[in-house]
């Protein structure tokens, strides 16, 4: 009879308006792993920091090894032997692994050599491989990770949850770190991973719980269950996607890029002799583990990046000229008549000021026009009207700030405002991240009715299947190397997974 | 088992900070308003306690500390109340434009005093060289220029190393204040006081000498009005301060924004220095600006970026300064009385924005375990 | 002459040091508190209304006066009145969350004029015709020296010839900076300044910190104005005559790239360059005053530099001036 770890309790908790958890009930019992599957922003997040001491629950109970807890702090979630690892990883940059992993803690004497060698103990015993005196800030985000499991084990956790761990790994860091996992099950620890990948939920845990939209589904044993039933449960129900996809018209080169070097500010190279080519009135995708350098490559061509080597070839349509568009800054593109839209991941951090209201929020774009030294309010306003009447986009006015809307109409408000320019290239990262069904076809849509304009649109996607019914052309990127071009229109989810997990060097044969 | 659940409830907080959804703007204005009555109440209740005298008293000594014997038609007093308020709200006003950028130029002090420095030197040096209109117009050009210089070294270094503003500009105060020294002890002769200059005095207006004064800084508050709301370059410096990224992803060149807004805060301070020495003490000296570049800064931020309510800020500011100065001063006090009180108001109203942005959850009274 | 320029220097540089110290202790929390030149005139002041209590409790007469109270009143007084200025910054800033800057800035304006308040207030009472207060039995407390400081020589006298408020300081600083390095509530309280979500997140009480270094460095602030009335000016305050030795104090952090042993060389040589004008000989008194200014050209240059390495270490804590919510979204 398995013991029970931890027992939730009609769980709710609200921020604002949003309800991010109602309801919420949930066990995990020690030597076992439990996945906690759901969409983004269904409060799988949420929910486990109300265990790990972060958040308060506004209402309901959590139970640690069957007494109730009151976890009003990471202290006292620490007493009970629960360590999370977040997804982005709480580490203070100015200090060494050792120090990171100490933090906090009330041991005694403060000996750092003493811990150092606890540390390497901890490492021996569970496989990890770690230098206890590196600094954080020299480290690459797997090392990061192990120290953060490792600062959990040293504190003697014997429940640990892991926030979307495999989110920033390569394939075999993945299974290491599974191995880990299951080393960790053997040892009788409680492991709670929260994911919303299907298959690594198949393959390493033994139950599943499934939130959807902050409400709790059910729980399902893993070996009882399968991916279908597991996409209804986190969907609500199946759904085919249906996106229409048009045969590409008046296909012609419009962006041509060549041999793009890239490097991140601390030396590494993050876009490694990347070359393609972008098509008028075509979709190309961009499948990648994130962080595979999806963000710098868009970002290069938008003339917001510092590049090495390579070029990046503009073909215009209008002159037929041929234009280079490296090392120009964003203003000199728009110069050269380029028409450039590019809808950015950060969206309230880059793509628009999250306290502008939305008519401000349009003249990101179009202030400059006009030769006086003021700004001309009155486009934009009319612009953001008709945004907000054709996409829907649900607000106050035209006068509320961009930041307090949901993330769904941020979205239409970005996308509507790049689409405006008329653009011939369109650049689109994530779009979708973090959107209901509703305003995610609305953005397919969009994006549909660009190419059949003849714009050159290039989408960056992390769900597989979206890319496969939409795009045209699948381009996949690892570890900022291009490691292979499909055809949406006959390949399979395993052959770009395949692509993906592939290091460069293979890739480019 | 009850007994534990009542000792376990005593862990529970009893109450929980939650950020608000935007308030109405009345609502904000609410808060502050209410705010700025308390305080206003509290320094009389301050100063009735250390004067001993009843609240009317008091409040009528400050009435006619500020405005004099306006009732009576005199209106000296009024002229010198505007005139401070014109000084302090034109430093407010520089500084906006660069801490709308989020760089905070806490060397109005310094600016302002170069500004002077140019004027005051124009009025020695060139005073009986130039006409009077040229020497006028030397003196603006000059003053404007050495205090836009003052800002654009700390923008230089904040633009391309990203050098600490905060501090730089504390430190640029300093060496303008020794700069100051160095000359009036040339030019005073070791007296530390440079006697006040009769050439490159603005006009008197009617009887009044501080009209020019107020005049132009009325003037400067209306264009920094339009400026910050419908000048592109206006526009360029919200996008900035928001957000650098969003800046660069629009191709608004950073660094030099940071630099022309610098430019432009320096420059305002400058006319600053050259209305308090043009316009007001025709001399200079180390406490010329007196600390008000500080009190600028709190201006601004409480004036939330707009100029009229910077105004009306400033106004209740030297209100309160040269009211409670006077109380202090009736019952043989010292003035610093006044500055406390200041302080006092301000750091009320700073701790008010809390009530804005926050409100304060209480547990709800959970019924009994069901 | 060098011996007597370098005691001079020492002497200069102490108040300067403790309001580092006190203002580096804040800053590895995460709060730049503009608010110091406030809290050090507070430091002063209260120090001088409790010698000047205990001076008037005993009719005046030195012979009555008990040295360890004599010491220890003021001593106190100063640290709360500093106390309080701190509880005041860390309740608008970490409670309330409120600007540092702003909050900062309007406390250094509170405190000038509460130092400037009640010194004059104590000055009328006295009814003295100098506009200062002499409170120098007091001060010859403080300034007792080492009896064998005189026969040992220059050095002696480079090494043992200060008051021990000196001593006090140069010990405070090396303390801090032991506990800044070498404990855990150091390593936590630099945690709390470098990523305060993770020290939290490590439970480590965030607000405590913040609030404890806040008031332990304004305390230790205090102190500098003490140092300065009793030390300094032998036991004499006047209005004003502190001047900006907060603001040179607050450089004086950036100087020693925020540890509190390079403060100790670093206020000694704020306090030679502060006096380097009264040494060098055939020096106008107007080029004295631009010698004045070296202290603070020298901190733009290493703010400069700084700025320009960006090497990791010399930096200022990561989430300096910046408020924390834990439930900020």
């Amino acid at each position: 009879m398995k013991q029970c770890a931890i027992e939730l309790k009609n769980i709710t908790k609200v921020f604002g308006k949003v309800v991010a958890n109602k309801n919420v009930n949930l066990t995990a019992y020690r030597g076992e792993i439990l996945s906690i599957l759901g969409e983004n922003g269904s409060g799988k997040t949420t929910l486990m920091n109300m265990i790990s001491g972060i958040y308060f629950p506004d209402e309901g109970q959590i139970c640690i090894d069957g007494e109730e807890a009151v976890i009003t702090s990471p202290k006292d979630a620490f007493a009970y032997k629960i360590g999370m690892i977040h997804q982005h990883f709480k580490l203070v940059e100015a200090f060494s692994a050792a120090e990171n992993i100490i933090l906090g803690l009330d041991e005694g004497k403060y000996d750092l050599k003493a811990s150092t060698e606890k540390i390497r103990a901890i490492s021996e015993q569970y496989g990890f491989d770690l230098d206890p005196e590196k600094k954080i800030y020299t480290m690459s985000v797997s090392e990061k990770q192990t120290v953060e499991i490792v600062k959990v084990l040293y504190r003697g956790a014997d429940i640990l949850i892991l926030d979307e761990p495999t989110a920033v790994l390569t394939p075999q860091e993945i299974e290491k770190l599974f191995a880990i996992l299951r080393r960790m099950r053997e040892d009788g620890k409680c492991i709670v991973i929260i994911t919303h990948k299907l298959h690594e939920v198949l393959s390493l845990s033994d139950r599943v719980s499934v939130l959807r939209k902050g409400e709790y589904v059910g729980t399902v044993k893993t070996a009882e269950t399968s991916e279908s039933e597991l996409t209804e449960m986190m969907v609500g129900k199946k759904i085919s996607l249906n996106i229409d996809r048009s045969e590409p018209q008046n296909v012609e080169p419009r962006l041509v890029v060549e041999a793009l070097d890239c490097c991140d500010r601390s030396g590494v190279k993050v876009l490694d002799n990347v070359s393609f080519t972008a098509n008028a009135g075509e979709i190309l995708g961009i499948a990648g583990i994130a962080g595979s350098g999806q963000r710098e490559l868009l970002e290069a061509i938008a003339g917001l990046q510092q590049l090495q080597n390579g070029s990046i070839f503009y073909h215009n349509p209008k002159t037929g000229t041929v234009e280079e568009l490296r090392g120009k800054t964003p203003l000199q593109i728009r110069e050269l008549g380029v028409r450039l839209s590019f809808v950015p991941e950060d969206r309230l951090g880059m793509g628009l000021v999250g306290n502008m209201d939305i008519t401000d929020n349009m003249m990101l774009r179009s202030y400059r026009k006009g030769r006086g030294v003021f700004v001309e309010r009155k486009a934009p306003k009319e612009l953001a009207k008709s945004i907000i009447e054709t996409l829907e986009v649900v607000t106050p006015g035209a006068t509320t700030p961009v930041r307090r809307l949901s993330g769904g109409n941020v979205q239409k408000v970005l996308v509507g405002r790049e689409i405006s320019a008329s653009p011939t290239v369109l650049m689109a990262a994530y779009p979708v991240r973090g959107l209901d069904i509703n305003s995610s076809y609305l953005i397919y849509n969009l994006l549909n009715e660009q190419k059949k304009k003849g714009v050159a649109v290039v989408f960056v996607g992390e769900d597989l299947d979206v890319l496969i019914e939409l795009c045209d052309r699948i381009m996949v990127i690892g570890s900022g190397r291009i490691t292979g071009v499909v055809d949406g229109r006959n390949t399979t989810k395993e052959e770009i997974g395949l692509l993906m997990t592939k290091t460069g060097e293979e890739g480019e044969k | 088992m009850k007994d534990k659940a009542v000792a376990k409830k005593k862990h529970e907080p009893l109450f929980h900070v939650v950020k608000r959804d935007d308030l109405a703007w009345w609502q904000v204005w609410l808060i502050r308003g209410f705010t700025i009555v308390l305080g206003v109440l509290l320094v009389i209740f301050f100063s009735m306690m250390i004067t001993g005298k009843s609240f009317d008293k008091t409040f009528d000594i400050m009435f006619r500390g500020v405005f004099g014997r306006l009732m009576k038609g005199s209106t000296t007093m009024l002229w010198k109340y505007l005139q401070e308020i014109a000084i302090l709200l034109s430093l407010a006003l520089a500084l906006t434009p660069a801490f709308k950028m989020k760089f905070w130029n806490c060397g109005a002090e310094g600016q302002a005093l170069m500004g002077g420095l140019a004027s005051i030197m124009c009025m020695i040096e060139l005073g009986d060289r130039l006409s009077y209109p040229v020497l006028i117009c030397v003196i603006a050009i000059t003053s404007i220029l050495a205090g836009a210089i003052w800002g654009l070294i700390p923008a230089i270094f904040k633009a391309l190393f990203g050098t600490n503003e905060t501090l730089f500009t504390l430190m640029m105060n300093y060496i303008a204040t020794q700069i100051i020294a160095y000359y009036v002890y040339i030019k005073g002769g070791g007296s530390n006081v440079i006697n006040p200059v009769e050439a490159g005095n603005f006009p008197k207006v009617g009887n009044n000498d501080y009209f020019v004064n107020i005049v132009v800084v009325a003037a400067i508050t209306l264009i920094m009005y339009i400026y910050l709301r419908s000048s592109k370059q206006g526009y360029e410096i919200s996008v900035v301060g928001e957000s650098q990224n969003t800046a660069r992803y629009i191709g608004i060149n950073v660094k030099k924004v940071i630099i022309r807004t610098m430019v432009i805060s320096g420059a305002l301070c400058g006319v600053t220095g050259m209305l308090l020495v043009a316009g007001k003490d025709h001399s200079i000296n180390v406490n010329s600006v007196g600390g008000q570049g500080f009190t600028a800064i709190l201006i601004s931020w409480l004036g939330q970026f707009n100029p009229f309510i910077m105004a009306i800020m400033t106004a209740i500011v030297v209100f309160l300064r040269i009211g409670v100065a006077k109380v202090a001063d009736t019952a043989l006090l010292n003035s610093s009385f006044s500055e406390i009180m200041v302080g006092l108001v301000i750091l009320m109203l700073v701790g008010c924005e809390f009530f804005v942005r926050y409100s304060i959850k209480f547990k709800r009274k959970k019924e009994a375990k069901a | 002459m060098i011996v007597q320029f370098l005691c001079r220097a020492i002497l200069l540089g102490v108040p300067i040091l403790y309001g580092s110290t006190g203002e580096i202790i804040t800053e590895k929390s995460g709060h730049l508190n503009l608010g110091i030149p406030g809290i050090m005139y507070v430091g002063a002041i209260s120090g001088v209304v409790g010698s000047f209590l205990y001076e008037n409790a005993c009719g005046n007469d030195i012979e009555k006066m008990n040295a360890a109270l004599a010491i220890l009143i003021p001593l106190l007084s100063s640290i709360v009145g500093a106390v309080l200025m701190g509880l005041i910054y860390s309740f608008l800033t970490v409670t309330l969350h409120a600007n540092q800057n702003v909050t900062g800035l309007a406390l250094t304006t509170l405190g000038i004029g509460l130092g400037n308040f009640l010194g004059a207030s104590l000055i009328s009472i006295t009814k003295s015709e100098l506009p200062s207060i002499a409170l120098t039995k007091t001060s010859s407390f403080f300034s007792v020296k080492a009896p064998f400081a005189d026969k040992l020589g220059p050095v002696g006298e480079l090494l043992f010839s200060h008051d021990f408020l000196t001593y006090l300081a140069i010990a405070i600083a090396l303390v801090a900076s032991y506990v800044l390095n070498r404990t855990r509530v150091g390593l936590n309280l630099r945690a709390v300044g470098e990523n305060p979500a993770t020290a939290d997140a490590a439970g480590i009480r965030v607000s405590k910190y913040k609030y404890v270094a806040t008031c332990i460095g304004s305390a230790i602030a205090g102190l500098g104005g003490l140092q300065y009335v009793m030390a300094y000016a032998s036991g004499v305050w006047s209005n004003n005559a502190f001047g900006d030795r907060g603001w040179l104090a607050i450089a004086l952090v950036i100087f020693a790239l925020w540890k509190p042993s390079i403060a100790i060389l670093g206020s000694f040589l704020f306090g030679a360059l502060c006096n380097a004008n009264n040494y060098i000989q055939g020096l106008g008194a107007e080029t004295q005053e631009l010698f004045k200014m070296l202290p603070y050209v020298v901190t733009i240059i290493v703010l400069i530099i700084t700025s320009m390495r960006k090497k990791r270490e010399y930096q200022a804590p990561e989430s300096l001036g910046l408020p924390y919510f834990r439930e900020e979204r």
